[in-house]
């Protein structure tokens, strides 16, 4: 074994450690938002991210109906449509259901918990129990070798790119723009920012659907690494609310470095030992220190 | 006699003496041998939910991880079963006969240490009980005593069901992994799958049922049950009292673990199998659905929870697949939404006075705070006691 | 039909389904009352046992996940079976008699499977059914169809190590499917290192057993890696990491489900393809390449017994009957194949034994041939398993498979290989 080929390989695995990174992160990202800033647990996101996904799939379908050369420039604009769909979704979940039960945390989880049975549920009776993948363009598919025996999956360096943009725009539009402006001030005071006039159930409702609208675009990047099931949201769920409670729910850079940590721990235990070990002591560590620093790394300093 | 009615009346137990003259002559009567044990399956849910009444309803805490307590002691019970099932000469065709068949297919070649405690029926006993509440203990007194509570609590207690859930899976030679523990078929000898057997298993259920009810009537009618529910709701006022929350929290917790517990064995004794579908995350929150439909606040409400949803869960499911989901998230947001209280909420609000009204219209209008049920009233002053 | 060891059936009949019992009892009885009707199909000991057979109507059961991870899969099953039920009542049945089917959804999670099992053999008495896929159905509804004296026909290839009364395996066991595939590799493409991965439950730890005593015992060869995902898991990156470390002659996979997905297009992002990179899976089928896609499976090989493009006159028939009832997009792979033997194995051996009765079915399987298989012919072996030749094909770019390899003689099954265990 070469030294070019152990530094490939360490570079590979560094980057299989960024790719789980940036996974993780897109998918607590909307979560963090939701949960850090309204302090609403919602149990159905990972069914939004699903309704990105199927958002991915209808759009791939339809492209192939039309015509075959749709199908390579199809993908950023089911993308889009995928952060609209689930943001619109997401819109009539909050009307509808969680502004109801902004008081009342513990019984938001569980109203949630049904309703993304119920979207389980519709997924299977209105598209079909079967996975399904969208047929995807080619400059995704396969990998980049800019040398050697050094192979990049592209699909990876895709789903990074796309979160670093998420990422980025959300953080730049909490503390540029008016909207964060009166999120921020609601998550402070909500009385006071009541007083001074801010509509806050327009901004919670605008907060929940952009979370959504975030899981969505996280639904609709996973595409190109799995297929696409009803059920395919659970699997993402539980490892999504431990990044975020992991990292502190008040805090989005605690939402980063968590994910960071997580994805690297993992990445790291898997290429030494087997695939359900490592899940096992990620999890485990997690719940560690989370006995030991239960606000998570990065807590909010201010008492409510 | 004037002492015993003046007992009932102090504890409200005339519905638990509805309940137990329902479970224990009602249905029995009413039903075959083979529905009833379906209803005695039920009824070992019934033990996580009453637990979570004593954890959510009084308590304030909500823990979606039950299923992992439910599992460690339908564990136990099926490791006991499982090794008086594998003697050696039932065994024979294996590699390495007088271990378990899953051993077996995994290349072990003898019986892990851990193992090894679970053959005598009193260790594994104690263990059922013991092993969860350790378990609680070590959680809850991390979790408690830097208040953590609420929310954060709620995402651990899915994390650990994970956890254990992956664990099992992934040993599987050591577990039995995804399929669980099949064929389970005798305790000391006697055989656990005759009819007469699953008569005395659904009394045994059913007696252990209503003694647990009863135990946690007193804890809920005696100061425990009043600082219970007054840390769920003003918990710094307890605090400045004197008390220290934590610890409280800790022996409720330990408490529904403990039912938990024994709820899992009864399950694994009467269905005669265990596996990891019933310790994750999903069956954790249904779980906790149960308690809620029937009343988080009721004990005996819980009970009826659990039966009225696995029975139509049994009933629906067969019939129209499609339709049970749909009614189950239904269930799910109505009964969060529109009835918090539950269906002992909706007998205490509507049925209750109604009954007054028909029977004794002299009387005073005005319901009763301590109702018959048991429960007070009212969830709680409001909005803080649920803030995080 | 009540074993005097019987246990519980964990089922409450509805209304509908005790009144349609009590009808169906009442039907046999006033029948059975009115000489000369059906008296010629009335022979004695059709039905020794009670179930629920009448003299125009045979009772099934069919159990397979029809919602859940495991839908993909079984969906193929629950056609094929019913395809072949179909084509049997179009002929005029078994013994004179249509067969009815009642069907039941295991829902992917193995204590329903035990559950429903239970009410098909007790509730609906049944004469035969037709189900299960995964190792841990089949395993979690065994012991119910031995104490009730069922019979299942269980389509899935799976590990073998186990031989039951009460079971007749239509799909291959291990060492028909594994050992065949290994010695391909080793003489064919000059394999002499093997990278094993499977997902993490009894089926892919089972087989790699298998395999690793073949390659390191027999074939003198070398594993050098060993891994297991959790089932349903997408994450393998580092895996295509450790892949490249060890650059292994032959990757031999078993990875199952919805992992396959994610698995083949890591593979595919990692520049792990076909023409560079010798791949053997047990365990994708032309259901799992629907999902997995052609173009990230191109170039890798698959061991099965029978593949859709198969050219013989009995599978065009096939491929054209299922086509023309499920649509001309539907696949068939090799379990669809497999479970749509059970029904004729079935009425074969019913026709042998003149009787429904499970005992005497069971007693005339083996030895029944069927020489309108659509693999081409197999045979009951009297472990119950059946003789059948084996196949290698390679992927090609339309999702379809090409055969370029088949075992020149039947493989005898035996699931319990002497030196593997």
């Amino acid at each position: 074994m070469s030294f070019d080929d152990l530094l490939n390989i360490v570079i590979m695995q560094g980057f299989a450690g960024l790719s789980l990174f940036a996974v993780l992160l897109l998918m607590g990202l909307g979560l963090a938002i939701i949960f850090g800033q309204m302090g609403v647990i919602n149990l159905a996101h990972g069914e939004f991210m699903t309704i990105g996904a199927y958002t991915v799939y209808l759009g791939s379908t339809l492209a192939e109906f039309i015509s075959p050369n749709w199908v390579n420039t199809y993908f950023p604009f089911a993308i889009v449509a995928a952060f609209l769909i689930a943001f619109f979704a997401g819109w009539l979940v909050e009307w509808g259901l969680i502004r109801h039960l902004y008081q009342r945390p513990l019984d938001t989880l569980l109203a949630t918990w049904g309703l993304s049975l119920g979207l389980q549920q519709a997924f299977r009776t209105f598209i079909g129990p079967k996975e399904v993948s969208p047929t995807l363009p080619d400059w995704i598919m396969g990998s980049w070798a800019p040398s050697e025996g050094l192979d990049i999956p592209i699909n990876g360096m895709f789903v990074l790119a796309l979160t670093l943009f998420v990422t980025g725009a959300v953080l730049l539009a909490l503390h540029r723009s008016r909207w964060g402006l009166r999120v921020r001030s609601t998550v402070s005071n909500r009385a006071m920012a009541n007083a001074v006039g801010i509509n806050t159930q327009r901004t919670d409702r605008l907060t929940f659907s952009i979370g959504c609208g975030i899981a969505g675009v996280a639904g609709a990047a996973f595409t190109t690494i799995g297929s696409t099931g009803p059920t395919s949201g659970s699997l993402y769920i539980v490892d999504a609310f431990l990044v975020v409670t992991f990292g502190g729910a008040a805090s989005l850079l605690g939402t980063v470095v968590s994910a960071f940590g997580i994805a690297q721990t993992q990445s790291i235990t898997e290429f030494f030992l087997s695939g359900s070990m490592a899940k096992m002591i990620t999890l485990s560590v997690v719940v560690l220190v989370l006995m030991l620093r239960p606000q998570g790394l990065f807590a909010s300093k201010i008492r409510r | 006699m004037n002492t015993l009615i003046k007992l009932i009346k102090r504890y409200q137990g005339g519905s638990i003496l509805l309940l137990t003259v329902l479970l224990a002559l009602v249905l029995p009567l009413a039903l075959d041998i083979f529905r009833l044990n379906l209803v005695g399956k039920y009824l070992s849910y019934g033990f996580v939910a009453i637990g979570l009444v004593m954890l959510w309803g009084y308590g304030g805490i909500l823990s979606l991880g039950q299923g992992v307590f439910f599992g460690l002691g339908g564990y136990a019970m099926a490791m006991f079963m499982k090794l008086e099932a594998s003697d050696p000469i039932t065994t024979k065709i294996q590699s390495t006969p007088g271990i378990p068949d899953f051993m077996d297919w995994n290349q072990i070649t003898e019986l892990p240490a851990f193992w090894l405690p679970f053959k005598s029926l009193p260790l594994t006993i104690i263990a059922i009980i013991a092993v969860p509440v350790a378990l609680a203990w070590l959680l809850s007194f991390s979790m408690f005593k830097r208040r953590v509570g609420g929310v954060y609590f709620a995402v651990i207690t899915q994390a650990v069901a994970l956890i254990l859930t992956v664990a099992i899976i992934g040993q599987q030679g050591f577990t039995g992994g995804v399929n669980g523990m099949t064929d389970l078929k005798t305790i000391w000898g006697w055989d656990t799958r005759d009819d007469s057997a699953k008569y005395i298993l659904y009394y045994l259920c059913v007696a252990l049922l209503i003694f647990s009810i009863v135990i946690c009537r007193w804890i809920q009618k005696g100061k425990v049950g009043t600082l219970l529910l007054a840390m769920r709701d003003k918990e710094d006022r307890v605090r400045f009292s004197g008390y220290d929350v934590a610890d409280f929290r800790i022996f409720v917790f330990c408490l529904a673990a403990a039912m938990s517990g024994v709820g899992g064995a009864m399950f694994t004794l009467q269905v005669g199998f265990m596996s990891p579908s019933f310790v994750g995350i999903v069956p954790s929150i249904e779980m906790v659905i149960y308690a809620a439909v029937g009343g988080r606040m009721s004990l005996v409400g819980a009970v009826y929870g659990t039966l009225l949803i696995n029975a139509g869960k049994t009933f629906f499911s067969e019939s129209f697949p499609d339709m049970w989901l749909f009614f189950m998230a239904a269930v799910f947001i109505l009964v969060t939404m529109v009835f918090p209280m539950g269906l002992a909420g909706l007998w205490e609000s509507h049925v209750v006075p109604a009954w007054k009204r028909l029977f004794s219209p002299s009387l005073d209008k005005k319901t009763d705070l301590n109702s018959v049920s048991g429960m007070p009233t009212k969830l709680g002053t409001g909005v803080s006691h649920e803030s995080i | 039909m009540k074993h005097h060891n019987d246990t519980s059936s964990i089922s409450l009949e509805t209304p509908d389904e005790s009144r349609r019992r009590i009808l169906l009892a009442f039907g046999a009885i006033s029948m059975a009352a009115i000489p000369g009707i059906g008296s010629a199909k009335s022979l004695p000991g059709v039905n020794t046992t009670g179930m629920a057979i009448t003299d125009t109507e045979v009772t099934v059961g069919q159990l397979h996940s029809a919602t859940g991870t495991m839908a993909i899969s079984e969906t193929g099953s629950i056609q094929a079976e019913q395809l072949a039920i179909d084509q049997i009542n179009a002929m005029g049945g078994i013994l004179g008699r249509k067969i009815k089917v009642i069907k039941e959804d295991g829902a992917s999670d193995w204590p329903t499977f035990a559950e429903k099992s239970k009410k098909l053999l007790i509730s609906d008495k049944c004469a035969a059914v037709f189900g299960c896929w995964t190792s841990a159905s089949r395993k979690a509804v065994l012991p119910v169809f031995e104490r009730e004296n069922g019979l299942l026909y269980y389509p899935t290839f799976y590990e073998g190590l186990e031989q039951s009364k009460n079971v007749i395996y239509t799909g291959q066991e291990a060492t028909q499917q594994i050992l065949f595939s290994l010695d391909w590799a080793k003489t064919e493409k000059k394999a002499k290192s093997f990278f094993l991965i499977g997902s993490d439950y009894i089926w892919p730890r089972t087989s790699m057993k298998i395999a690793r005593k073949h390659i390191e015992d027999f074939q003198k060869g070398k594993v050098v890696g060993e891994e297991y995902y959790p089932l349903g898991s997408t994450n393998f990156g580092s895996l295509m990491n450790k892949i490249k470390l060890q650059k292994p002659d032959c990757i031999l996979a078993a990875v199952v489900g919805g992992s396959n997905v994610a698995f083949y297009k890591a593979l595919k992002a990692a520049g792990i393809v076909g023409s560079k990179q010798l791949l053997v899976t047990l365990s994708v089928t032309e259901d799992e390449m629907t999902g997995v896609g052609g173009a990230n499976f191109e170039g890798f090989y698959s061991s099965m017994k029978y593949f859709q493009s198969l050219e013989n006159d009995n599978n065009k028939k096939f491929v054209a009957a299922f086509k023309e009832k499920y649509g001309p997009n539907s696949v068939i792979g090799d379990v669809t194949q497999a479970a749509y033997l059970g029904p004729w194995l079935w009425k074969a051996a019913v026709e042998r034994a003149q009787s429904f009765d499970v005992d005497k079915v069971v007693a005339a399987s083996p030895g029944i041939e069927l020489t309108t298989a659509p693999e081409g012919y197999v045979k009951v072996h009297k472990n119950h398993h059946l003789w059948s030749k084996s196949r290698i094909a390679i992927g090609m770019p339309d999702a379809t498979f090409k055969v370029v390899a088949e075992s020149p003689e039947l493989i005898e099954p035996n699931p319990f290989p002497k030196g593997y265990q």
